[in-house]
């Protein structure tokens, strides 16, 4: 990764502007001055001045939008910094994360969401904390939503536990309603989850690993769907899985609840078959899952059941992992892979047209936090990622700007790769 | 005449042609094992370590004396795998030991998949000797021998499996070998103590133990753990033996007599009754012998490849 | 294994004249059959120990007891090969303490098969004395052994093998001479 910060003017010149407010995707020259855009169009002349970023055969969207990443700072700098998941964000296109409070302490107040908005003041990239919906995600009382929001906060989650408590996922929704922030619910019933390790099904009976049943997650997504439509507030669904689940959300929307719901890109790309090798890079929660459950995600994404695609980024040690799959930690790096196996799996594979793929990384996720992004119009801020749709290329070490690299996808061969981000007056070139 | 597999991490996948030899191989140490001098010196100069992460007194047993009748070398490791959560990696804990300098590893873990897992980490032999509710293989492999030298194969059998199937690395491991081998498997037990999808096992299901019986030429009566019933999966060790206790009134109204087996230990007037076990057609005793032999094959043919 | 047959040391003949001379031997140096038991080594050794202990019974009018030994576990170099010789079982129905051994083997080469056999059959009890009969001596010892009672010597290089054929499992009698590209020796 080199970044270079150019003083004075540059034009990026030869690339396709996909741009997911108008729809449209065209071959425009951007010329940028002082972080801005001067000027727009086809085929800009170059004064001898300027310089010159060539970017023919590249297509140019709005900077990625990561709704789920996970920052192990404070607590386990060791896995992952501010910083560090930062520069992994940039290598994967990413220019605003939003962080789970997950952390130690987690971010249940206003000083800790202060402490990260501090630490992430002088990143390239944005990061926007998540706080959590109950203090020190115990599940026993709400956070301050009002005054979270105040400090920085886009949504509230207690990620990696759900809300068990019912009455307690009410209170979330319908108190979320003063700030209109959604509330984000890590959807696993723990009692039907039992001891599971891997999605119950024929993988599960076949490598006697104890399974963690689908009916676990879409029977907390179901009744989360049905608080919400009662109290009339904004639930988002993280990392759904399985198919039960997208039919839920789907017959939800139809009647106007206000959810929405994303999915990671390592759900819609392995399967429970993978853990037919019981490699602890794997194990993830939720669990992958089958085949049948892959195809409906994917489905879900084509008919906008799923609004975005989110990493889930959740980097771990090596000892977390090298252990036995009982003890390993759940949860796989996922940010600098995720434009190659979104655009490998969505794109060459499923033939989704190329800007309903972008949608759903750049506009659709930060609709749901509430924010618009700056566009390609005159005076906007430049914030863009550029990238080749097809270039293959194997994903590996190299690649990982993370402090960990517990991913199953080293190795792997990918169609589709982030080439640039530009932020500013900054040009990164991955 | 070499094995095609390196390791034995299960009878998962593993070609008809190594389970004969290994069978064939356990025969010949079955000999020796019947000798006044019950030791022959074929391992000698190799180290085996036997790791178990796991309280076992059978199968550790079993292998430690296997080891012994072949001459070999014996370290051995036991830890809870509770002391393995105070950080110190499994990864760790088992190239440690490897710097040692180890040909053979036979081991022993409560989680599916942690046998495999070691292989990725140290250059040696590994043979499962349980990895939680996944496999057994050794243990299947003299289930089989005892079978075999009961009814001189195994092709065409019909064998039922009787007990917590869902919860059994035995069963799993059987249920492998035993379609491998060309026998016809049924499972019996409550809905409870069954899988997801067991049908993709390839195995015929019953609740009904008349029904099981009926098909069966011998049975494989599994234990059941006394902690099952406080978990809910059954209502009580009483309900359970009167509807799938291998009992005297039930094998008196067979018209045919079946083989018994157990993989120990046994609850006995629970999952099978006393008569039964001591009985006749019980070769609950053979399996325990067949069981050394079994493991001197498996090490002696694997260490030689 | 691939070979080529150069030579027939000896026929069908040959052979059984080299079984009937070996019998006489035995029961000569032996000053009779008291207590005499012969075992075969496996595989073709088996077969040879068989036709001699009848051979005896013949001229003796004695039954003679017959085993079989199994000496792959006791063998110091099976990790050394590229194949994992078969391991079969040990059949001596009889009790060797005190009994005149004869051992059999079709060939003799390294002595490493009779070291082995040697182990084997004291763990297995203590004869009064071991004897060994070989159908051929090859030579390249590699161990302090020599048999008392030998067939044929003759002589062979290294990449060469002796084959013996008995008719029991071989179709026929015979003995040939083989050069064999793939060196291996049971």
């Amino acid at each position: 990764m080199q970044k270079k910060n150019i003083q004075g003017e540059f034009l990026l010149k030869g690339g396709e502007i996909v741009d997911p407010y108008n729809d449209s995707i065209e071959k425009k020259d951007i010329l940028i001055e002082k972080g801005r855009i001067k000027k727009i169009g086809k085929d800009i002349k170059e004064d001898g001045e300027i310089k010159i970023i060539d970017v023919k055969g590249l297509k140019i969207s709005p900077g990625f939008v990561d709704l789920h990443t996970h920052l192990r700072e404070p607590g386990q700098e060791d896995a992952e910094t501010i910083a560090s998941g930062a520069r992994a964000a940039l290598a994967g296109g990413f220019t605003r994360i939003c962080c789970m409070p997950n952390t130690t302490p987690s971010i249940s107040t206003q000083e800790s969401v202060q402490f990260i908005i501090n630490k992430a003041r002088n990143l390239d990239v944005k990061v926007m904390p998540i706080a959590s919906i109950t203090k020190d995600r115990k599940g026993e009382q709400l956070t301050e939503f009002a005054e979270l929001a105040k400090t920085g906060a886009v949504a509230f989650s207690d990620d990696g536990n759900p809300v068990e408590s019912a009455q307690m996922m009410r209170n979330a929704l319908e108190y979320s309603k003063i700030v209109d922030m959604p509330i984000l619910n890590h959807s696993e019933d723990q009692d039907l989850k039992n001891d599971g390790l891997i999605n119950e099904g024929s993988v599960s009976t076949s490598t006697g690993l104890p399974g963690n049943p689908a009916m676990a997650e879409e029977i907390m997504i179901y009744r989360d769907l049905r608080i919400a439509e009662f109290t009339g507030a904004r639930l988002h669904i993280p990392h759904v899985t399985t198919k039960g689940s997208v039919e839920l959300i789907r017959k939800a929307k139809e009647k106007g609840v206000k959810v929405t719901a994303e999915v990671t890109p390592h759900h819609i790309t392995l399967t429970d078959e993978y853990m037919r090798s019981f490699n602890t890079l794997g194990k993830v929660a939720p669990p992958l899952r089958s085949e049948d459950d892959k195809e409906a995600l994917i489905e879900g994404l084509k008919d906008g059941t799923i609004d975005a695609i989110a990493t889930d980024h959740a980097p771990h040690t090596y000892n977390k992992k090298e252990t036995s799959l009982d003890l390993a930690a759940n949860g796989m790096i996922g940010l600098e892979s995720a434009l190659g196996l979104v655009l490998t799996q969505l794109l060459h594979k499923e033939e989704m047209p190329l800007m309903e793929v972008i949608k759903k990384l750049t506009i659709k996720p930060a609709d749901i936090i509430n924010k618009k992004l700056p566009c390609f119009q005159k005076g906007e801020k430049a914030e863009f990622t550029i990238f080749s749709p097809d270039e293959w290329w194997v994903f590996n070490k190299k690649s990982i700007y993370s402090r960990s690299s517990n991913t199953p996808f080293i190795g792997r061969e990918l169609n589709g790769r982030v080439k640039k981000v530009v932020i500013g007056s900054k040009v990164i070139e991955i | 005449m070499s094995l095609s597999i390196d390791n034995l991490y299960g009878l998962e996948g593993v070609p008809k042609a190594d389970i004969d030899q290994i069978l064939d191989t356990a025969f010949s140490f079955r000999e020796v094992l019947e000798r006044p001098v019950k030791k022959v010196p074929t391992l000698k100069g190799t180290t085996v370590v036997n790791l178990f992460f796991e309280p076992s007194t059978r199968t550790k047993n079993s292998f430690a004396l296997a080891e012994k009748r072949l001459s070999a070398d014996t370290v051995n490791f036991s830890a809870a795998s509770s002391s393995l959560k105070k950080g110190e990696s499994l990864k760790d804990t088992i190239q440690n030991l490897f710097a040692m300098k180890m040909d053979v590893v036979v081991m022993r873990h409560p989680t599916p998949g942690s046998v495999k897992m070691l292989g990725d980490f140290v250059d040696a032999v590994i043979i499962n000797a349980g990895d939680g509710t996944h496999e057994h293989p050794t243990q299947a492999l003299l289930d089989m021998m005892s079978i075999k030298e009961k009814f001189g194969k195994l092709e065409d059998l019909n064998i039922t499996i009787v007990g917590d199937i869902k919860h059994s690395r035995v069963a799993l491991s059987n249920i492998y070998g035993l379609k491998t081998m060309g026998a016809n498997v049924m499972l019996c037990a409550p809905p409870t103590f069954l899988p997801a999808e067991v049908d993709s096992l390839g195995v015929e299901v019953t609740y009904d133990i008349n029904e099981a019986l009926e098909f069966a030429d011998a049975v494989n009566v599994l234990r059941i753990q006394n902690e099952r019933q406080g978990k809910g999966l059954i209502p009580s060790l009483r309900e359970y033996r009167q509807t799938f206790g291998i009992t005297r009134d039930r094998l008196e109204k067979l018209k045919k007599p079946i083989t018994i087996m157990h993989p120990g230990p046994m609850n006995r007037q629970v999952e099978i009754d006393s008569e039964i076990a001591d009985g006749e057609n019980a070769i609950i005793l053979d399996q325990v012998l067949n069981g050394v032999a079994i493991r001197m094959a498996v090490l002696f043919l694997l260490s030689g490849n | 294994m691939n070979f080529i047959t150069k030579k027939t040391v000896a026929d069908s003949k040959t052979l059984n004249r080299m079984l009937t001379r070996l019998s006489h031997e035995i029961i000569e140096k032996c000053k009779g059959i008291e207590d005499l038991a012969i075992v075969g080594i496996r595989t073709r050794g088996e077969y040879l120990a068989k036709r001699i202990s009848k051979e005896i019974e013949r001229i003796e009018k004695k039954e003679i007891p017959v085993g079989i030994l199994d000496v792959v576990m006791y063998r110091d170099d099976f990790r050394n090969k590229n194949k994992l010789p078969r391991v079969k079982v040990t059949e001596i129905p009889f009790d060797v303490a005190r009994k005149k051994l004869i051992l059999v083997d079709d060939v003799i080469y390294t002595g490493r098969t009779i070291r082995a056999a040697l182990d084997a059959i004291t763990d297995l009890g203590r004869p009064a004395s071991i004897k060994l009969a070989v159908l051929i001596d090859r030579g390249h010892r590699e161990m302090p052994i020599m048999p008392n009672f030998i067939g044929k010597e003759f002589k062979t290089a290294s990449n060469e093998e002796i084959r013996v054929r008995v008719k029991e499992i071989d179709s026929k009698d015979e003995i040939l001479l083989v050069e064999a590209n793939d060196q291996d020796t049971e």
